[in-house]
Protein backbone atom coordinates (compact mmCIF):
# COMPACT_ATOMS: atom_id res chain seq x y z
CA UNK A 1 0.00 0.00 0.00
CA UNK A 2 2.72 2.20 0.65
CA UNK A 3 5.23 1.18 -1.84
CA UNK A 4 5.27 4.54 -3.25
CA UNK A 5 6.16 5.65 0.22
CA UNK A 6 7.91 9.36 -0.29
CA UNK A 7 10.84 9.66 1.88
CA UNK A 8 10.65 13.52 2.00
CA UNK A 9 9.60 15.53 4.77
CA UNK A 10 6.07 16.00 6.09
CA UNK A 11 4.76 18.72 3.77
CA UNK A 12 5.18 17.20 0.42
CA UNK A 13 3.79 13.60 1.90
CA UNK A 14 0.87 15.42 3.08
CA UNK A 15 -0.10 17.39 -0.45
CA UNK A 16 0.37 13.74 -2.32
CA UNK A 17 -2.45 12.17 0.45
CA UNK A 18 -5.15 13.89 -1.69
CA UNK A 19 -4.34 11.50 -4.79
CA UNK A 20 -3.17 8.74 -3.43
CA UNK A 21 -6.78 7.33 -2.48
CA UNK A 22 -7.42 8.04 -6.38
CA UNK A 23 -4.07 6.11 -7.19
CA UNK A 24 -5.54 2.80 -5.22
CA UNK A 25 -9.03 2.25 -7.05
CA UNK A 26 -7.16 2.93 -10.30
CA UNK A 27 -5.70 -0.75 -10.71
CA UNK A 28 -9.59 -1.59 -10.64
CA UNK A 29 -10.96 1.10 -12.42
CA UNK A 30 -7.75 0.50 -15.30
CA UNK A 31 -9.48 -3.15 -15.84
CA UNK A 32 -12.58 -2.29 -15.04
CA UNK A 33 -12.42 0.10 -18.06
CA UNK A 34 -10.65 -2.76 -20.17
CA UNK A 35 -13.02 -5.27 -19.61
CA UNK A 36 -16.24 -4.05 -18.85
CA UNK A 37 -16.22 -0.50 -20.68
CA UNK A 38 -14.62 -1.36 -23.68
CA UNK A 39 -16.41 -4.42 -24.68
CA UNK A 40 -19.71 -2.97 -24.22
CA UNK A 41 -18.22 0.13 -26.05
CA UNK A 42 -17.78 -1.91 -28.55
CA UNK A 43 -20.90 -3.80 -29.05
CA UNK A 44 -23.11 -0.02 -28.69
CA UNK A 45 -20.46 0.22 -31.74
CA UNK A 46 -21.49 -1.92 -33.31
CA UNK A 47 -24.57 -1.86 -33.01
CA UNK A 48 -24.28 0.96 -35.07
CA UNK A 49 -21.99 0.34 -37.81
CA UNK A 50 -22.26 -3.18 -39.18
CA UNK A 51 -23.36 -3.74 -41.61
CA UNK A 52 -22.98 0.19 -42.87
CA UNK A 53 -23.57 3.33 -40.12
CA UNK A 54 -27.10 4.02 -38.80
CA UNK A 55 -30.23 2.42 -37.04
CA UNK A 56 -30.91 0.10 -39.19
CA UNK A 57 -30.66 -2.64 -36.41
CA UNK A 58 -33.24 -1.10 -34.39
CA UNK A 59 -35.54 -0.26 -36.78
CA UNK A 60 -35.41 -3.80 -37.68
CA UNK A 61 -35.06 -5.16 -33.90
CA UNK A 62 -38.40 -3.00 -33.03
CA UNK A 63 -40.07 -3.87 -36.97
CA UNK A 64 -39.69 -7.39 -36.48
CA UNK A 65 -43.04 -9.16 -34.69
CA UNK A 66 -40.94 -11.46 -33.50
CA UNK A 67 -38.54 -9.87 -31.86
CA UNK A 68 -41.56 -7.74 -29.63
CA UNK A 69 -43.13 -11.01 -28.76
CA UNK A 70 -39.52 -11.85 -27.61
CA UNK A 71 -39.07 -8.97 -25.70
CA UNK A 72 -42.49 -8.62 -24.35
CA UNK A 73 -42.28 -12.78 -23.43
CA UNK A 74 -39.01 -11.27 -21.29
CA UNK A 75 -41.21 -9.07 -19.62
CA UNK A 76 -43.87 -11.10 -18.44
CA UNK A 77 -42.19 -13.63 -17.52
CA UNK A 78 -39.77 -11.74 -15.12
CA UNK A 79 -43.35 -10.01 -14.14
CA UNK A 80 -44.29 -13.76 -12.97
CA UNK A 81 -40.76 -14.33 -11.42
CA UNK A 82 -41.02 -11.78 -9.80
CA UNK A 83 -44.69 -12.15 -7.91
CA UNK A 84 -44.07 -15.91 -7.06
CA UNK A 85 -41.07 -14.66 -5.42
CA UNK A 86 -42.63 -11.75 -3.47
CA UNK A 87 -45.78 -14.22 -2.33
CA UNK A 88 -43.27 -16.89 -1.35
CA UNK A 89 -40.93 -14.72 0.33
CA UNK A 90 -43.46 -12.74 2.30
CA UNK A 91 -44.66 -15.03 4.49
CA UNK A 92 -41.12 -17.13 4.94
CA UNK A 93 -39.11 -13.48 5.65
CA UNK A 94 -41.72 -13.13 8.35
CA UNK A 95 -41.48 -16.75 9.70
CA UNK A 96 -37.66 -15.96 10.08
CA UNK A 97 -38.43 -12.38 12.37
CA UNK A 98 -41.21 -14.92 14.74
CA UNK A 99 -39.16 -17.94 15.52
CA UNK A 100 -36.81 -18.31 18.02
CA UNK A 101 -32.85 -18.16 16.88
CA UNK A 102 -32.28 -22.27 16.73
CA UNK A 103 -35.44 -22.20 13.90
CA UNK A 104 -34.14 -19.22 12.32
CA UNK A 105 -30.86 -20.83 11.69
CA UNK A 106 -32.37 -23.78 9.93
CA UNK A 107 -34.47 -20.83 7.65
CA UNK A 108 -31.52 -19.38 6.87
CA UNK A 109 -29.65 -22.68 6.08
CA UNK A 110 -32.86 -23.33 3.42
CA UNK A 111 -31.87 -20.07 1.63
CA UNK A 112 -28.72 -20.35 1.34
CA UNK A 113 -28.02 -23.95 0.62
CA UNK A 114 -28.89 -23.78 -3.11
CA UNK A 115 -25.84 -21.58 -3.75
CA UNK A 116 -23.48 -24.17 -2.70
CA UNK A 117 -24.03 -26.16 -5.54
CA UNK A 118 -23.61 -24.07 -8.87
CA UNK A 119 -25.92 -23.11 -11.06
CA UNK A 120 -25.87 -25.29 -13.58
CA UNK A 121 -25.99 -27.83 -11.29
CA UNK A 122 -29.10 -26.32 -9.73
CA UNK A 123 -30.64 -25.90 -13.21
CA UNK A 124 -30.12 -29.61 -14.13
CA UNK A 125 -31.81 -30.52 -11.06
CA UNK A 126 -35.12 -28.69 -12.30
CA UNK A 127 -34.40 -30.83 -15.54
CA UNK A 128 -34.49 -33.68 -13.73
CA UNK A 129 -37.49 -32.79 -11.75
CA UNK A 130 -39.79 -30.74 -14.60
CA UNK A 131 -39.56 -33.75 -17.65
CA UNK A 132 -42.27 -35.43 -18.09
CA UNK A 133 -41.70 -38.54 -16.68
CA UNK A 134 -39.94 -36.17 -13.58
CA UNK A 135 -41.40 -36.39 -10.04
CA UNK A 136 -43.45 -33.57 -10.04
CA UNK A 137 -45.13 -34.59 -13.69
CA UNK A 138 -45.55 -38.08 -11.51
CA UNK A 139 -47.72 -36.49 -8.40
CA UNK A 140 -49.25 -34.45 -10.57
CA UNK A 141 -50.64 -37.68 -12.92
CA UNK A 142 -51.44 -39.23 -9.43
CA UNK A 143 -53.50 -36.63 -8.55
CA UNK A 144 -55.79 -36.30 -11.48
CA UNK A 145 -53.94 -34.39 -13.47
CA UNK A 146 -53.00 -35.69 -16.86
CA UNK A 147 -51.30 -34.03 -19.37
CA UNK A 148 -49.56 -31.13 -17.86
CA UNK A 149 -46.25 -29.78 -19.97
CA UNK A 150 -43.71 -28.18 -17.37
CA UNK A 151 -40.63 -28.81 -19.25
CA UNK A 152 -39.99 -26.20 -22.55
CA UNK A 153 -43.34 -24.17 -21.08
CA UNK A 154 -43.33 -21.07 -19.78
CA UNK A 155 -44.37 -22.05 -16.39
CA UNK A 156 -41.28 -24.06 -16.21
CA UNK A 157 -38.78 -21.50 -16.83
CA UNK A 158 -40.83 -19.41 -14.00
CA UNK A 159 -41.07 -22.37 -11.83
CA UNK A 160 -36.82 -22.83 -12.51
CA UNK A 161 -36.12 -19.09 -12.27
CA UNK A 162 -38.10 -18.26 -8.97
CA UNK A 163 -36.24 -21.05 -7.03
CA UNK A 164 -32.89 -19.10 -7.93
CA UNK A 165 -33.85 -15.72 -7.12
CA UNK A 166 -35.90 -16.70 -4.05
CA UNK A 167 -32.85 -15.51 -1.77
CA UNK A 168 -32.35 -12.08 -3.40
CA UNK A 169 -35.92 -11.70 -2.00
CA UNK A 170 -36.36 -13.04 0.87
CA UNK A 171 -32.96 -11.48 2.45
CA UNK A 172 -33.89 -7.96 1.55
CA UNK A 173 -37.09 -8.47 3.14
CA UNK A 174 -35.86 -10.06 5.66
CA UNK A 175 -33.54 -7.32 6.61
CA UNK A 176 -36.21 -4.70 6.62
CA UNK A 177 -38.43 -6.58 8.76
CA UNK A 178 -36.06 -7.54 11.32
CA UNK A 179 -35.72 -3.71 11.84
CA UNK A 180 -39.82 -2.85 12.17
CA UNK A 181 -40.68 -2.49 15.92
CA UNK A 182 -43.72 -5.53 17.06
CA UNK A 183 -45.45 -3.11 19.49
CA UNK A 184 -46.24 -1.02 16.87
CA UNK A 185 -48.85 -4.03 15.99
CA UNK A 186 -49.63 -4.77 19.84
CA UNK A 187 -50.49 -1.04 19.92
CA UNK A 188 -53.00 -1.30 16.82
CA UNK A 189 -54.32 -4.63 18.57
CA UNK A 190 -54.95 -2.82 22.27
CA UNK A 191 -56.63 0.15 20.04
CA UNK A 192 -58.77 -2.40 18.87
CA UNK A 193 -57.74 -3.17 15.36
CA UNK A 194 -58.26 -7.56 14.41
CA UNK A 195 -55.03 -9.04 14.14
CA UNK A 196 -55.76 -8.79 9.71
CA UNK A 197 -56.46 -4.93 9.94
CA UNK A 198 -53.37 -4.50 12.15
CA UNK A 199 -51.01 -6.24 9.75
CA UNK A 200 -52.85 -4.37 6.86
CA UNK A 201 -53.03 -1.10 8.10
CA UNK A 202 -49.52 -1.01 10.11
CA UNK A 203 -46.99 -4.05 9.24
CA UNK A 204 -47.66 -4.21 5.91
CA UNK A 205 -46.53 -0.37 4.33
CA UNK A 206 -43.67 -0.78 7.11
CA UNK A 207 -42.53 -4.39 5.21
CA UNK A 208 -42.88 -2.53 1.80
CA UNK A 209 -39.12 -1.26 1.64
CA UNK A 210 -37.86 -4.39 1.34
CA UNK A 211 -40.78 -5.63 -0.99
CA UNK A 212 -39.71 -3.07 -3.05
CA UNK A 213 -35.83 -3.35 -2.69
CA UNK A 214 -36.06 -7.31 -3.31
CA UNK A 215 -38.76 -7.07 -6.53
CA UNK A 216 -36.40 -4.38 -8.29
CA UNK A 217 -33.27 -6.80 -7.76
CA UNK A 218 -35.29 -9.69 -8.79
CA UNK A 219 -36.50 -8.41 -11.74
CA UNK A 220 -33.16 -6.83 -12.66
CA UNK A 221 -31.70 -10.24 -12.26
CA UNK A 222 -34.60 -11.80 -14.08
CA UNK A 223 -34.47 -9.96 -17.05
CA UNK A 224 -31.07 -10.74 -17.83
CA UNK A 225 -31.28 -14.73 -17.16
CA UNK A 226 -29.88 -16.58 -19.73
CA UNK A 227 -29.04 -20.22 -18.60
CA UNK A 228 -32.51 -21.24 -16.76
CA UNK A 229 -34.20 -20.07 -19.75
CA UNK A 230 -31.74 -22.04 -22.29
CA UNK A 231 -32.03 -25.77 -20.62
CA UNK A 232 -35.68 -25.25 -19.00
CA UNK A 233 -37.30 -23.55 -21.66
CA UNK A 234 -38.47 -24.43 -25.27
CA UNK A 235 -38.82 -22.23 -28.29
CA UNK A 236 -42.05 -20.56 -27.03
CA UNK A 237 -40.57 -19.57 -24.05
CA UNK A 238 -37.48 -17.56 -25.43
CA UNK A 239 -36.14 -14.98 -23.67
CA UNK A 240 -34.16 -11.55 -25.36
CA UNK A 241 -30.92 -13.58 -23.98
CA UNK A 242 -31.50 -16.42 -25.69
CA UNK A 243 -31.74 -14.17 -28.93
CA UNK A 244 -28.72 -12.33 -28.71
CA UNK A 245 -26.83 -15.49 -28.42
CA UNK A 246 -28.64 -16.78 -31.71
CA UNK A 247 -27.84 -13.84 -33.46
CA UNK A 248 -23.97 -13.87 -32.24
CA UNK A 249 -23.05 -17.21 -32.06
CA UNK A 250 -25.03 -19.23 -34.55
CA UNK A 251 -26.00 -16.48 -37.28
CA UNK A 252 -22.67 -14.07 -36.83
CA UNK A 253 -25.31 -11.03 -36.77
CA UNK A 254 -23.26 -8.78 -34.88
CA UNK A 255 -25.40 -6.11 -35.74
CA UNK A 256 -28.27 -6.92 -34.65
CA UNK A 257 -26.98 -9.16 -31.51
CA UNK A 258 -25.23 -5.93 -30.67
CA UNK A 259 -28.74 -3.79 -30.36
CA UNK A 260 -30.62 -6.56 -28.59
CA UNK A 261 -28.06 -6.59 -25.89
CA UNK A 262 -27.93 -2.47 -25.83
CA UNK A 263 -31.86 -2.81 -26.05
CA UNK A 264 -31.36 -4.84 -22.87
CA UNK A 265 -28.86 -2.92 -21.22
CA UNK A 266 -30.67 0.19 -21.04
CA UNK A 267 -33.57 -1.51 -19.85
CA UNK A 268 -32.00 -2.61 -16.90
CA UNK A 269 -30.30 0.71 -16.26
CA UNK A 270 -33.18 2.73 -16.57
CA UNK A 271 -35.05 0.40 -14.03
CA UNK A 272 -32.20 0.82 -12.00
CA UNK A 273 -32.35 4.78 -12.13
CA UNK A 274 -36.30 4.61 -11.66
CA UNK A 275 -35.81 2.22 -9.13
CA UNK A 276 -32.97 3.98 -6.88
CA UNK A 277 -34.64 7.46 -5.97
CA UNK A 278 -37.99 5.35 -4.99
CA UNK A 279 -35.98 2.88 -2.92
CA UNK A 280 -33.38 5.49 -1.14
CA UNK A 281 -36.72 7.31 -0.31
CA UNK A 282 -38.74 4.65 1.08
CA UNK A 283 -35.43 3.13 3.22
CA UNK A 284 -35.78 6.35 5.23
CA UNK A 285 -39.42 6.72 5.44
CA UNK A 286 -38.77 3.23 6.85
CA UNK A 287 -35.80 4.79 9.32
CA UNK A 288 -37.73 7.55 10.56
CA UNK A 289 -41.22 5.17 11.67
CA UNK B 1 -47.40 -10.44 16.62
CA UNK B 2 -50.57 -11.93 18.30
CA UNK B 3 -52.22 -14.79 15.42
CA UNK B 4 -54.80 -17.15 15.58
CA UNK B 5 -53.48 -20.67 15.93
CA UNK B 6 -55.12 -21.39 12.25
CA UNK B 7 -53.06 -18.56 10.80
CA UNK B 8 -50.21 -19.78 12.65
CA UNK B 9 -50.64 -23.57 11.36
CA UNK B 10 -51.10 -21.77 7.54
CA UNK B 11 -47.75 -19.79 7.63
CA UNK B 12 -46.06 -22.48 8.65
CA UNK B 13 -47.07 -24.59 5.88
CA UNK B 14 -46.35 -22.29 3.27
CA UNK B 15 -42.71 -21.73 4.98
CA UNK B 16 -41.99 -25.37 4.88
CA UNK B 17 -43.30 -26.12 1.41
CA UNK B 18 -41.24 -23.09 0.71
CA UNK B 19 -38.13 -24.61 2.18
CA UNK B 20 -38.54 -27.76 0.58
CA UNK B 21 -38.78 -25.67 -2.90
CA UNK B 22 -35.36 -24.20 -1.78
CA UNK B 23 -33.63 -26.97 -0.86
CA UNK B 24 -35.51 -30.11 -2.75
CA UNK B 25 -33.34 -29.28 -6.09
CA UNK B 26 -30.22 -28.90 -4.38
CA UNK B 27 -30.26 -32.36 -3.23
CA UNK B 28 -32.08 -34.17 -6.43
CA UNK B 29 -28.08 -34.53 -7.56
CA UNK B 30 -27.36 -36.68 -4.60
CA UNK B 31 -29.96 -40.14 -5.25
CA UNK B 32 -29.07 -39.35 -9.43
CA UNK B 33 -25.63 -39.94 -9.22
CA UNK B 34 -25.62 -43.36 -8.29
CA UNK B 35 -27.30 -44.56 -11.30
CA UNK B 36 -27.03 -47.54 -13.30
CA UNK B 37 -28.48 -46.75 -16.26
CA UNK B 38 -26.97 -43.72 -18.65
CA UNK B 39 -29.91 -41.59 -18.07
CA UNK B 40 -31.27 -38.73 -15.97
CA UNK B 41 -34.56 -40.37 -15.42
CA UNK B 42 -36.23 -39.96 -11.78
CA UNK B 43 -35.78 -42.16 -9.67
CA UNK B 44 -32.72 -43.71 -10.79
CA UNK B 45 -32.08 -47.10 -11.17
CA UNK B 46 -29.40 -49.93 -9.14
CA UNK B 47 -26.21 -48.20 -7.97
CA UNK B 48 -23.31 -47.86 -8.89
CA UNK B 49 -19.92 -45.70 -8.38
CA UNK B 50 -19.41 -45.66 -12.08
CA UNK B 51 -19.91 -41.18 -12.84
CA UNK B 52 -17.81 -41.02 -10.38
CA UNK B 53 -14.88 -42.79 -12.05
CA UNK B 54 -15.92 -41.17 -15.60
CA UNK B 55 -15.64 -38.13 -13.23
CA UNK B 56 -11.80 -38.64 -12.34
CA UNK B 57 -10.71 -40.15 -15.40
CA UNK B 58 -12.35 -38.65 -18.55
CA UNK B 59 -10.23 -36.08 -19.43
CA UNK B 60 -12.79 -34.00 -20.55
CA UNK B 61 -13.89 -33.54 -16.89
CA UNK B 62 -11.06 -33.62 -14.77
CA UNK B 63 -9.26 -31.32 -16.75
CA UNK B 64 -12.06 -28.71 -17.07
CA UNK B 65 -12.16 -29.02 -12.88
CA UNK B 66 -8.46 -28.43 -12.50
CA UNK B 67 -8.83 -25.52 -15.30
CA UNK B 68 -11.86 -24.08 -13.06
CA UNK B 69 -9.31 -24.59 -9.66
CA UNK B 70 -6.78 -22.73 -11.37
CA UNK B 71 -9.21 -19.95 -12.83
CA UNK B 72 -10.41 -19.56 -9.35
CA UNK B 73 -7.50 -19.25 -7.04
CA UNK B 74 -5.50 -16.90 -9.21
CA UNK B 75 -9.36 -14.80 -9.82
CA UNK B 76 -9.66 -15.27 -6.00
CA UNK B 77 -6.09 -13.67 -5.43
CA UNK B 78 -6.25 -10.89 -7.90
CA UNK B 79 -9.59 -10.00 -6.98
CA UNK B 80 -8.99 -9.57 -3.55
CA UNK B 81 -5.67 -7.55 -3.97
CA UNK B 82 -7.18 -5.02 -6.57
CA UNK B 83 -10.51 -4.90 -4.31
CA UNK B 84 -8.79 -3.99 -1.61
CA UNK B 85 -6.57 -1.31 -2.55
CA UNK B 86 -10.02 -0.24 -4.41
CA UNK B 87 -12.16 0.05 -1.17
CA UNK B 88 -8.94 1.37 1.04
CA UNK B 89 -8.94 4.27 -1.88
CA UNK B 90 -12.95 4.77 -1.92
CA UNK B 91 -12.83 4.72 2.25
CA UNK B 92 -10.25 7.94 1.96
CA UNK B 93 -11.66 9.68 -0.81
CA UNK B 94 -14.34 12.86 -0.91
CA UNK B 95 -18.14 11.23 -0.84
CA UNK B 96 -19.22 12.62 -3.45
CA UNK B 97 -16.34 11.42 -6.21
CA UNK B 98 -16.22 8.00 -4.01
CA UNK B 99 -19.87 7.06 -4.57
CA UNK B 100 -20.16 7.44 -7.98
CA UNK B 101 -16.70 5.20 -8.81
CA UNK B 102 -18.04 2.64 -6.39
CA UNK B 103 -20.98 3.01 -8.53
CA UNK B 104 -19.41 2.72 -10.94
CA UNK B 105 -17.03 -0.86 -10.01
CA UNK B 106 -20.74 -2.06 -8.96
CA UNK B 107 -21.78 -2.24 -12.92
CA UNK B 108 -20.65 -5.61 -13.35
CA UNK B 109 -23.18 -7.14 -10.75
CA UNK B 110 -26.23 -5.82 -13.21
CA UNK B 111 -25.20 -5.74 -16.35
CA UNK B 112 -26.71 -8.46 -18.23
CA UNK B 113 -25.06 -11.79 -18.30
CA UNK B 114 -25.37 -12.25 -21.97
CA UNK B 115 -24.72 -8.64 -23.16
CA UNK B 116 -21.07 -8.68 -21.34
CA UNK B 117 -20.61 -12.32 -22.65
CA UNK B 118 -20.93 -10.99 -26.39
CA UNK B 119 -19.31 -7.56 -25.52
CA UNK B 120 -16.00 -9.38 -23.94
CA UNK B 121 -16.44 -12.35 -26.84
CA UNK B 122 -15.66 -9.60 -29.58
CA UNK B 123 -12.59 -7.99 -27.81
CA UNK B 124 -11.02 -11.07 -27.00
CA UNK B 125 -11.74 -12.61 -30.87
CA UNK B 126 -10.05 -9.36 -31.96
CA UNK B 127 -6.88 -9.96 -29.02
CA UNK B 128 -6.63 -14.04 -29.22
CA UNK B 129 -7.37 -14.16 -25.72
CA UNK B 130 -10.57 -16.67 -26.57
CA UNK B 131 -9.99 -20.02 -24.81
CA UNK B 132 -7.04 -18.90 -22.95
CA UNK B 133 -6.09 -18.80 -19.14
CA UNK B 134 -5.81 -14.72 -19.20
CA UNK B 135 -8.76 -14.46 -20.78
CA UNK B 136 -10.62 -16.35 -18.38
CA UNK B 137 -8.82 -14.85 -15.19
CA UNK B 138 -9.56 -11.17 -16.88
CA UNK B 139 -13.36 -11.59 -17.18
CA UNK B 140 -14.13 -13.80 -13.53
CA UNK B 141 -11.60 -10.89 -11.97
CA UNK B 142 -14.34 -8.15 -13.06
CA UNK B 143 -17.05 -10.02 -12.23
CA UNK B 144 -15.46 -11.20 -8.41
CA UNK B 145 -14.55 -7.35 -7.88
CA UNK B 146 -17.48 -5.99 -6.72
CA UNK B 147 -17.83 -8.80 -4.18
CA UNK B 148 -14.33 -8.04 -2.41
CA UNK B 149 -15.43 -4.22 -2.45
CA UNK B 150 -18.54 -4.92 -0.57
CA UNK B 151 -17.14 -7.23 2.08
CA UNK B 152 -13.81 -4.93 2.40
CA UNK B 153 -15.75 -1.73 2.41
CA UNK B 154 -18.20 -3.37 5.31
CA UNK B 155 -15.32 -3.98 7.35
CA UNK B 156 -13.63 -0.68 6.59
CA UNK B 157 -16.93 0.94 7.68
CA UNK B 158 -16.12 -0.39 11.26
CA UNK B 159 -12.68 0.28 11.39
CA UNK B 160 -11.57 3.26 13.95
CA UNK B 161 -9.24 4.94 11.66
CA UNK B 162 -7.73 6.48 14.58
CA UNK B 163 -5.96 3.18 16.13
CA UNK B 164 -3.71 4.00 12.07
CA UNK B 165 -3.15 7.65 13.99
CA UNK B 166 -2.41 6.34 17.26
CA UNK B 167 0.14 3.59 15.71
CA UNK B 168 1.82 6.36 14.02
CA UNK B 169 1.91 8.60 16.74
CA UNK B 170 3.88 5.64 18.49
CA UNK B 171 6.16 5.76 15.63
CA UNK B 172 4.71 3.08 13.79
CA UNK B 173 5.50 3.48 9.81
CA UNK B 174 2.78 3.70 7.59
CA UNK B 175 3.53 0.08 6.01
CA UNK B 176 3.83 -1.19 9.80
CA UNK B 177 0.97 0.68 10.95
CA UNK B 178 -0.94 -0.87 8.11
CA UNK B 179 0.31 -4.42 8.78
CA UNK B 180 0.26 -4.46 12.23
CA UNK B 181 -2.95 -2.52 13.09
CA UNK B 182 -5.07 -2.27 9.73
CA UNK B 183 -4.28 -6.00 8.19
CA UNK B 184 -5.71 -7.79 11.31
CA UNK B 185 -8.66 -5.94 11.67
CA UNK B 186 -9.95 -6.06 7.98
CA UNK B 187 -9.04 -9.52 7.38
CA UNK B 188 -12.60 -11.12 8.13
CA UNK B 189 -13.52 -8.90 5.18
CA UNK B 190 -10.35 -10.05 3.26
CA UNK B 191 -11.18 -13.38 3.29
CA UNK B 192 -14.73 -13.42 2.58
CA UNK B 193 -14.00 -11.52 -0.36
CA UNK B 194 -11.83 -13.92 -1.20
CA UNK B 195 -14.13 -16.40 -0.62
CA UNK B 196 -16.89 -14.82 -2.62
CA UNK B 197 -14.88 -14.38 -5.34
CA UNK B 198 -13.70 -17.87 -5.53
CA UNK B 199 -16.98 -18.61 -5.62
CA UNK B 200 -18.35 -16.70 -8.25
CA UNK B 201 -15.40 -17.62 -10.74
CA UNK B 202 -15.56 -21.11 -9.88
CA UNK B 203 -19.43 -21.00 -10.77
CA UNK B 204 -18.98 -18.66 -13.98
CA UNK B 205 -21.03 -19.83 -16.55
CA UNK B 206 -22.80 -16.89 -19.29
CA UNK B 207 -19.21 -14.90 -20.12
CA UNK B 208 -17.27 -18.67 -20.28
CA UNK B 209 -19.59 -20.27 -22.19
CA UNK B 210 -18.48 -17.57 -24.78
CA UNK B 211 -14.56 -17.36 -24.37
CA UNK B 212 -14.15 -21.17 -23.58
CA UNK B 213 -13.01 -23.16 -26.48
CA UNK B 214 -12.70 -26.67 -27.09
CA UNK B 215 -8.90 -26.44 -25.63
CA UNK B 216 -9.84 -24.72 -22.28
CA UNK B 217 -13.34 -24.84 -20.81
CA UNK B 218 -14.07 -24.74 -16.86
CA UNK B 219 -16.52 -26.80 -15.39
CA UNK B 220 -19.67 -24.79 -15.51
CA UNK B 221 -18.86 -24.89 -19.14
CA UNK B 222 -18.59 -28.31 -19.42
CA UNK B 223 -21.96 -29.23 -16.92
CA UNK B 224 -23.55 -26.76 -19.23
CA UNK B 225 -22.30 -29.04 -22.78
CA UNK B 226 -23.06 -32.24 -21.24
CA UNK B 227 -26.48 -31.37 -20.03
CA UNK B 228 -27.49 -29.72 -23.81
CA UNK B 229 -25.88 -33.03 -25.32
CA UNK B 230 -27.12 -36.01 -23.90
CA UNK B 231 -28.38 -37.11 -20.09
CA UNK B 232 -24.97 -37.93 -18.81
CA UNK B 233 -25.28 -38.60 -14.95
CA UNK B 234 -21.56 -37.44 -14.57
CA UNK B 235 -23.13 -34.18 -14.05
CA UNK B 236 -25.10 -35.17 -11.12
CA UNK B 237 -21.90 -36.86 -9.71
CA UNK B 238 -20.13 -33.52 -10.61
CA UNK B 239 -22.94 -32.03 -8.73
CA UNK B 240 -22.82 -33.80 -5.12
CA UNK B 241 -19.15 -33.78 -5.16
CA UNK B 242 -19.49 -29.67 -5.14
CA UNK B 243 -22.10 -29.83 -3.15
CA UNK B 244 -20.26 -31.96 -0.16
CA UNK B 245 -17.00 -29.70 -0.87
CA UNK B 246 -19.14 -26.73 -0.16
CA UNK B 247 -20.71 -28.17 2.41
CA UNK B 248 -17.37 -29.38 3.95
CA UNK B 249 -15.73 -25.92 3.58
CA UNK B 250 -18.57 -24.02 4.70
CA UNK B 251 -19.23 -26.28 7.59
CA UNK B 252 -15.24 -25.60 8.42
CA UNK B 253 -15.63 -22.03 8.34
CA UNK B 254 -18.78 -21.89 10.65
CA UNK B 255 -16.71 -23.88 13.25
CA UNK B 256 -13.76 -21.75 12.87
CA UNK B 257 -15.41 -18.34 13.14
CA UNK B 258 -17.32 -19.67 16.02
CA UNK B 259 -14.15 -20.32 17.65
CA UNK B 260 -12.43 -17.40 17.06
CA UNK B 261 -15.65 -15.33 18.11
CA UNK B 262 -15.29 -17.39 21.61
CA UNK B 263 -11.81 -16.90 22.29
CA UNK B 264 -12.06 -12.94 21.68
CA UNK B 265 -11.85 -10.94 24.71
Amino acid sequence: MSAHEPTTPSAPKRAGWAWRPFALTLPALVLLAAVIGYPLLTIVLRSLSEPQWGAQNYVWFFGAPINLTVLQRTFTISAWVTIVCVICAYPYAYLMTAVGPRVRLVLVLCVLIPFWVSGVVRTLSWVILLQDSGVINSLLRAAGFDGIRLIRTQTGVVIGMAQVLLPFMILPLYSVMKGIDLRLMRAAQSLGARPSRAFFTVYLPLSLPGVYAGAIIVFILALGFYITPALLGGPRSTMLSTLVQTQVLSLLQWGRGGAMGVVLLVTTFVLLALAAPVMRSRYREAGRS
Amino acid sequence: MEMKPLTRVILGLVCLLVAIWLVAPTLVVVPMSFNENKSLAFPPQGFSWQWYQNFFTNPDWSSSFLNSLKVASVVAVLATVLGTLAAFGLDRMKAGPASLLRMLMLTPMVVPGVVLAIGIYAVYLDTHLVGTMLGFVLAHTILALPFVLIAVSASLEVFDRRLETAAASLGAGALTAFRTVTLPLILPGMLSGLLFAFATSFDEIVVSLFIANPYLKTLPVQIFSSITRDADPTVAAVGTILLFATTILIGGGMLLLGRERKGRP
